[in-house]
């Protein structure tokens, strides 16, 4: 009986959605810009998969091509993040969201 | 069968996407990362997105994880930091109501609409016996027909990043003055 059921475009959905919401509590909750990045990239995976879901639910290929260049663009983001936070973090021992307080003028 | 994929990688995305948020030591943050990306990727392949499987593993798993576990690295940031203390009371609390709060209102969303959904592209090729790359070719069909001007945009894109990371990274003679220490 368990065989027959074949799982939908909806249940993709909901798992998108519950993922991006574990990372949005991540970015919101963590201190670590490290950990916040890759809660950032949860976030990101979350709409590929709705994008794949829905470019599969809606037989349109443009879905995907989507999902690749948000590959792209997460890939320059993560670089580009990566180089500030190694930039800060020369000057700065403690790695903490909170030390940037200290730009406070 | 299906079904058995599906709960297979909804375990590995959710129990990753958990780790990461949840593990204190940022290594096992990065491990869990892995998890949560390969089990996107066996989504992909379940829905016949072969291409962005590969991508996914190659790009993510293959680059963006490397380069997290460089930096962790070479900060030295790869002990366990203190989860218990919290400089404000109210922010997890906060945090974990929003969370399902947008949870709850995204899938309300998605229950609600699910109806509309109806057929509307002009088909995907999925592959088969005959022909192993459908999915490679209509993807590549798409990009440098369509999309090819913004195709052309994400290589400049790309050449920025990498310019500004190595002004970002780059050692100042002013640090080394400051801190006295050459790295």
């Amino acid at each position: 009986m368990l065989a027959t059921i074949v799982p939908t475009s909806t249940w993709y959905l909901i798992l998108g959605a519950v993922l991006f919401g574990i990372g949005m509590v991540g970015v919101l909750v963590r201190r670590n810009p490290l950990i916040m990045f890759m809660s950032i990239e949860l976030m990101l995976n979350a709409v590929n998969l709705t994008f794949v879901a829905l470019s599969t639910k809606l037989t349109d290929i443009n879905g995907q091509t989507a999902v690749f260049f948000v590959l792209v663009v997460a890939a320059a983001e993560v670089v580009v993040g990566l180089g500030i936070i190694v930039a800060i973090m020369r000057r700065r021992s403690e790695i903490s969201v909170d030390d940037l307080s200290a730009l406070k003028g | 069968m299906e079904l058995f994929v599906f709960i297979c990688a909804s375990v590995m995305v959710l129990g990753g996407a958990l780790g990461v948020v949840l593990r204190s030591n940022p290594v096992h943050a990065a491990l869990s990362l892995v998890l949560t990306l390969f089990g996107i990727a066996v989504m992909f392949v379940s829905q016949h997105a072969e291409f962005l499987a590969a991508v996914q593993v190659v790009v993510y798993a293959g680059a963006i994880v490397v380069l997290f576990l460089f930096v962790i690295m070479l900060l030295g940031v790869d002990r366990a930091e203190n989860l218990e203390t919290e400089p404000l009371g109210i922010q997890r609390p906060l945090a974990i109501v929003l969370g399902f709060g947008f949870v709850a209102l995204l899938v309300t969303t998605i229950l609600q609409g699910r109806d509309s959904l109806n057929m509307r592209g002009d088909g995907i090729n999925v592959a088969s016996d005959g022909d192993h790359d459908a999915n490679i070719r209509q993807i590549a069909r798409s990009i440098f027909s369509n999309y090819v001007v913004a195709f052309e945009v994400t290589s400049v894109l790309l050449i920025v990043a990498v310019v500004g990371t190595v002004v970002l990274a780059r050692k100042r003679k002013s640090d080394k003055d400051l801190t006295g220490v050459t790295a």
